[in-house]
């Protein structure tokens, strides 16, 4: 019995024994800051390891994107505000009717192995890309190319009808030099670093690429280690022996006691409270509008991130600046009384629901908290079931079974395309059933206007219908946190996961 | 002259432990220092002070309401699930004892099958098939806890059955259930108190490691578990959320095992 009762203190008594640990770390790592100005040389910090092959088109972890962004180009390659620039071309135009891309290969580029890249290492590339890309928009997107050819130093690709993403599409096959077969272990770019060395579990190391054609990088190496365990990743970061990491948690960023700058971004995902529009009570749009009248989205930032974090209005975030419409907001104002009213007159006083939210995604579950809290404060009476990851995408992504769910959706390519073409009522990853003519006339205007002003256009109307029937309660897209050593600087964020190591370099 | 009667250190310590803890649970059920839902941006992650006894959560909630209110959710969870698994336990265990033969052989390799599974997976499956509410957390616990009741009343009633005053009892034409339930029964008490306590601890544990795994107590309905779990993102900045919940579990757990030990000494 005694033993018993000694086990069962042991188990309970080891979180806070733990915790004290942690705490002393912490004190002790303030002591020992890390002096490294003037240095080339970047550590970083990732908290996942590279997927098993390092082949561009075989990417599947945004963990392993985000750092190849620095090896691997496209003809073009996206911007920090969303637009792309030309890289491996050096410039690109579209025929009138939208079909035709000419893109002008740059002159003077080399790959990482010293070979110039030719129009033949451009066909190859598209080829390839077609053929084994994991990513199935892009591998879909080129299927459907009428016509590709090189001519000296000109690639004319011909599409059978225009699509304005196409150059979303064109930015994500990397060019790659024609029969080198070493892509999964040793991979060959044009980007503004070569890849060095990668050992699982251990570090990648990447060293500046001396002949990039837009001028060699500051940075002269850069050490990504691998850290699975994110508090053994934070406690390095602390104790100074990173210089920088990204992705990391308010909490942990609070807690930083090593004097790093913390540079603040987004995460590029649409949290919202996801409404299943095709069945009771969401069907009908005044109980929807009341939901958003209900919930006062600046008191959810202030409770869940310390106010961090930018407002939605609509099923774009923020850094989509091109395609963002900033007016949609403050569209619905917190107003419980007008929720009220809205609810009475669609005879739905009284309310209550259930809001399934992954369990493993601690952000979700707190915005569901502070959402039922809200939500009763307006005689909205609203329950949370935490559901498993694997059963949220069987009953509430594939089943559409929810009454309402908080998750966060992420832009699989850098295109509005993949914000807003699932919300098209004949779309097979249409989760909440939302069914809106004017809306899916919108997208289609957007897929073929000729010109980029027309389509913006286009775009900004769906995200304005979205918000007009209240499709659902958009609420943010949630605060990223970069720590960077304040010996180097530079550091920009990009509308998709993307490190981009070019861009930073030593402060003065 | 007579020996000075020996303070039983266990019961005393036990039943203070227990008389506090029950008085905060009880004050719980109707008033709260603070309410446990409502959030509050300005006082996020205040330690603990006059105020507030166990600091505040990340949604500036007083740890302290909360913690009362979990211990009172544990506690009624787990003195249902001992009262369903007891019951249960002796009228399967009393039957199966007394009688024995076929039915006692296959009702007892039931029990072993149950109890080859870890209690808490079981109640996992349970729970993701009927859903998760309070009502099927108890049925759950409890359904899982009556083998280890059931097993030691059958082997009391197996071992009274055949002493001389049962039989003298049958003999005088004294009725089955009596016999069953005034007669032998009182003699499993010893045995079954401690069994009970045992049983308490296992089902406060069961729960919030339940609630700890996201399926017990749904939130915002504050439970032991579900809150150390949520202070797991906030151990270096606030340490005292995890403490709260972590504290009123080791209390309960270490109250009524002295209790028990406590009876059991002074039943020597």
């Amino acid at each position: 019995m005694k033993r018993r009762i000694a086990s069962l203190l042991s188990l309970v008594v080891l979180p806070c024994a733990l915790s004290m640990g942690f705490g002393a770390t912490a004190v002790m790592a303030a002591g020992t800051k890390n002096a490294s100005s003037g240095k080339t040389e970047l550590v970083v910090g990732l908290s996942q390891d590279l997927d098993n092959s390092l082949d561009p088109y075989q990417i599947t972890a945004a963990g392993t994107r985000e750092v190849l962004f620095n090896v691997f180009e496209g003809l073009v390659k996206p911007d920090t505000d969303g637009s792309f620039v030309d890289a491996v071309a050096s410039g690109h135009s579209v025929s009138e009717d939208g079909c035709t891309y000419t893109f002008t290969l740059r002159d003077g580029v080399k790959f990482h192995n010293g070979e110039a890249v030719t129009s033949d290492d451009v066909l190859y590339s598209f080829e390839t890309c077609a053929a084994t890309a994991t990513n199935t928009a892009v591998a879909g997107a080129l299927s459907d190319i009428q016509d590709i050819t090189a001519s000296d130093n000109e690639i004319t690709i011909t599409l059978p009808e225009a699509n304005s993403s196409f150059l979303s599409t064109v930015s994500s096959v990397s060019i790659i030099p024609k029969d080198y077969t070493d892509q999964a272990t040793a991979p060959v770019g044009t980007g503004p670093f070569r890849f060095e060395s990668y050992s699982p579990q251990d570090k990648v190391v990447f060293v500046r690429n001396e002949d990039y054609y837009g001028g060699a990088p500051q940075l002269e190496k850069v050490i990504c280690r691998i850290y699975e365990d994110a508090n053994a990743l934070f406690t390095s970061l602390d104790a100074g022996t990173l210089d920088m990491a990204s992705h990391l948690a308010l909490e942990q960023v609070n807690s930083l006691s090593n004097g790093y700058e913390v540079i603040e971004g987004e995460m590029n995902l649409v949290q919202a409270l996801y409404l299943n529009n095709a069945k009771a009570p969401f069907d009908d749009e005044k109980v929807r509008q009341a939901l958003c009248y209900a919930v006062d989205v600046d008191s959810l930032l202030e409770l869940t991130e310390d106010g961090h974090g930018a407002k939605l209005g609509s099923s774009i975030y923020p850094s989509f600046t091109k395609y963002f419409d900033e007016t949609l907001v403050d569209a619905y104002p917190y107003d419980p009384e007008k929720a009220a009213e809205l609810l009475e007159e669609a005879g739905a006083s009284g309310l209550s629901f259930t809001i399934k939210v992954p369990s493993n995604y601690q952000p979700h579950v707190d915005t569901a908290n502070v959402l039922v809290e809200m939500l009763a404060a307006a005689g909205i009476n609203a329950s949370i079931q935490k559901v498993e990851w694997s059963t949220w995408l069987s009953d509430v992504y594939q089943g559409r079974d929810f009454e309402a769910t908080v998750i966060g959706f992420d832009a699989a390519y850098l295109s509005p395309d993949a914000l807003l073409q699932r919300w098209v009522s004949t779309d097979s990853s249409n989760m909440i059933g939302y069914s809106n003519e004017a809306y899916d006339a919108a997208i289609e205007k957007a897929h073929h206007a000729a010109d980029d002003e027309a389509q913006v256009e286009a775009y900004k109307e769906a995200q304005k219908i979205l918000s007009d029937t209240a499709a659902n309660v958009y609420l943010q897209d949630m605060a990223d946190f970069v720590v960077l050593n304040p010996a180097f600087t530079g550091y920009e964020f990009y509308p998709l996961y993307a490190i981009d190591f070019s861009k930073i370099h030593p402060a003065e | 002259m007579g020996k000075k009667k020996k303070i039983n250190g266990y019961l005393l310590t036990g039943g203070i432990l227990s008389a506090l803890l029950t008085a905060v649970i009880v004050t719980g059920f109707f008033w709260t220092p603070y309410s446990t839902t409502a959030m509050n941006a300005k006082e996020k992650m205040q330690p603990p002070s006059l105020a507030h006894f166990f600091g505040t959560d990340n949604f500036g909630r007083d740890v302290f309401s909360r913690v009362m209110q979990g211990a009172g959710t544990s506690f009624l969870i787990a003195i249902l699930v001992v009262l369903i698994g007891c019951s249960a336990g002796i009228l399967i265990g009393s039957l199966c004892g007394y009688f024995g033969g076929t039915a006692d052989l296959i009702l007892m390799r039931i029990c072993d099958t149950i109890t080859a599974f870890p209690a808490i997976l079981l109640a996992l499956v349970i729970i993701s098939i009927a859903g998760s509410n309070v009502s099927n957390i108890i049925l759950a616990l409890g359904i899982l806890f009556i083998p280890s009741f059931a097993r030691v009343v059958r082997i009391q009633y197996a071992g009274i059955r055949d002493l001389n005053y049962i039989k003298s009892a049958r003999l005088a034409g004294v009725g089955t259930g009596r016999i069953l339930y005034s007669h032998i029964l009182p003699n499993t008490i010893p045995i079954l108190v401690p069994a009970m306590t045992i049983g308490f601890n296992n089902a406060v544990l069961a729960e919030a490691s339940m609630s700890f795994l996201g399926i017990g107590i749904q939130p915002p309905q504050a439970s032991l578990g579900s809150m150390l779990k949520d202070s797991q993102n906030y151990l270096t900045s606030a340490p005292w959320y995890a403490l709260g919940s972590g504290f009123m579990i080791v209390l309960m757990i270490l109250a009524f095992s002295l209790l028990s030990e406590g009876f059991q000494q002074s039943n020597r």
